[in-house]
């Protein structure tokens, strides 16, 4: 173990450790938690020659501000961010993402917003020094579980890193495009037929938009109401990421990493998994258009999904 | 048995074991988890993440890079469930203060019931409660049956936040609020009992499927002193 250290001067509005997610645990009631744009968290990683599976910091909207203490680092940041890099001689040096950087002893990262998406990661080459819970290092907020007592980062915390590079790494970047769009593809629900006709076709056929109640576990929407004409409650069962839930006000909830793990609301939908991380990276405002696909078009737009995450993460290794 | 198998999503599957909630059927759900948890265990199945299971539900949760739903779904209907796996049957007394400032919701309820109070109690804490299941937030039992004297739907409007420890009652189920929470139970009680202990690396929950538990009244005297 290192003593070389992140010290929070400015914690963000929520900073939380993530990695791929905490699995076997929905039977007693702890979600999967996890990046909730997994493709951009393997991505940092990537970037530092780490396994894809380390834990990194993810932020949502105001980012950190983190000073490197006791140290030097190699550190990649990705998704769609604005941030400043504090060199020693006072010298702000405007951050690219998808690409690493080497950061010295006293010199800070100002992770300042995202841009048009609502999270993003940091990723420091050999990882940060976290205890594991469950075999996973996600912070789940809500039961408390995870590094830092399973809470977000706080201003004057400290944040360890395993090791302390002194060595010149290779220059790697990624030159990510982007594919945002506003579609989100989704196969029917097994409630789909509690709702009217008309229903059905307004929620294929009309937009909807992201409201301000949004977080790591859903997304409220706004538009038409959806009329349920058999029951707006169903026994309660078991939940996944991507549900799309109406409850009795007509408005569709999208579930997401840190869902609760069993819910007693109607599934009208569920995303398909290649537009998980596109669907949590909205930000309120943002208009939803729902398309159908059915099961085997999704497991075909997965596969071509992760066969261009693979392509990225193969480019410069 | 298994009723019908669909897929929800294309990342997991939807195993419905028929309308009807009961112990019976429950047993069922649980036979299913339990024989699946051993496969897992064993991996004799490749692919699983996750397994859910609820009053008469059992969602199998995937990954979509490993298996699929067709290939899975052969699986999960060639399967000879083995019950020789014991279910759960521990016997767990949780105590409840129901003083005010606990039970949160007892003049709504009194009225709707026309009962008092302690008659409402009398019946409540008369009766063992199974298990169906665990889940929303961590440890969260579902309880049941109520008495039908005092079953009720929940509230119109959802508490912002219930806190910990709250003992809620709706339709024919019981429930404990491990952690604070939104929701929508009548309140009737609080208990200082720890129902879920993240410390607790091997079983963290206390109170698991096909688990017996009966509530007992305490003061709040002795609601106080409980972890002392």
């Amino acid at each position: 173990m290192t003593n070389t250290y992140f010290e929070i001067l400015r914690s963000g509005i929520n900073t939380t450790v993530q990695d791929i997610g905490r699995n076997y645990l929905y039977h007693i009631g702890i979600t999967v938690s996890g990046a909730i744009d997994q493709r951009s968290y393997k991505l940092a990683n990537n970037l530092l020659n780490n396994r894809l599976n380390e834990a990194v910091i993810e932020f949502a909207y105001q980012g950190p501000l983190l000073k490197l203490r006791n140290g030097n680092s190699n550190f990649a940041i990705t998704g769609d961010i604005f941030f400043n890099i504090i060199r020693n001689n006072s010298k702000i040096e405007e951050g690219r993402c998808y690409e690493n950087y080497t950061l010295k002893d006293g010199e800070q990262i100002d992770i300042i917003s995202t841009k048009k998406s609502a999270y993003g990661y940091l990723a420091v080459s050999g990882g940060f020094e976290l205890e594991e819970t469950w075999k996973s290092y996600s912070v789940n907020t809500k039961a408390q579980i995870g590094p830092n007592n399973g809470k977000k980062y706080s201003i004057n915390e400290k944040i360890f890193i395993k090791k302390s590079t002194l060595e010149n790494t290779q220059n790697k970047k990624i030159d990510y495009k982007d594919s945002f769009n506003n579609i989100v593809r989704v196969i029917k629900g097994t409630n789909f037929n509690y709702f009217s006709k008309e229903a059905k076709n307004i929620f294929f056929n009309q937009a909807y938009s992201v409201t301000r109640l949004v977080d790591r576990m859903g997304m409220r929407l706004d538009g038409p109401n959806l009329e349920n004409i058999v029951n707006t409650n169903i026994k309660s069962e078991g939940l996944i990421r991507g549900v799309i839930q109406v409850p009795a006000d007509g408005k569709p909830i999208i579930l997401l990493s840190d869902h609760g793990t069993i819910g007693g609301y109607p599934k009208i939908a569920v995303v398909i998994s290649a537009d998980l991380d596109k669907v949590a990276q909205l930000t309120p405002g943002s208009k939803i258009n729902f398309k159908e696909v059915n099961l085997e078009e999704a497991e075909k737009l997965f596969k071509d999904y992760t066969l261009i995450t693979n392509k990225y993460l193969n480019e410069y290794s | 048995m298994i009723k019908n198998i669909s897929n929800l999503g294309d990342a997991a599957i939807y195993c419905d074991f028929g309308p009807e909630v009961n112990e019976i059927v429950n047993s069922n759900v649980t036979d299913y988890f339990n024989h699946l948890t051993y496969l897992v265990r064993q991996k004799k199945i490749q692919g699983i993440t996750n397994l859910t299971p609820s009053y008469n539900k059992l969602i199998i949760s995937f990954d979509l890079s490993i298996i699929n739903f067709s290939k899975l779904k052969k699986i999960i209907e060639k399967l000879s469930i083995e019950k020789h796996i014991k279910k759960n049957n521990q016997k767990i007394k949780i105590p409840v203060c129901c003083d005010e400032g606990y039970g949160l919701d007892f003049d709504r309820l009194s009225n709707k019931f026309n009962l008092s109070k302690d008659e409402i109690l009398k019946i409540f804490f008369d009766k063992e409660y199974f298990c169906y299941m665990t889940g929303f937030i961590a440890g969260m039992p579902f309880l049941g049956d109520l008495d039908k004297k005092i079953r009720i739907n929940r509230l119109d409007t959802p508490r912002v936040k219930v806190p910990e420890g709250s003992v809620g009652i709706t339709e024919q189920f019981t429930n404990i609020y491990t952690f604070e929470s939104p929701g929508g139970w009548n309140i009737i009680g609080n208990t200082p009992k720890k129902v879920f202990e993240k410390l607790n690396l091997q079983e963290p929950a206390l109170i698991k499927p096909s688990d017996k538990v009966t509530f007992y009244q305490i003061s709040k005297e002795e609601y106080l002193k409980f972890n002392d």
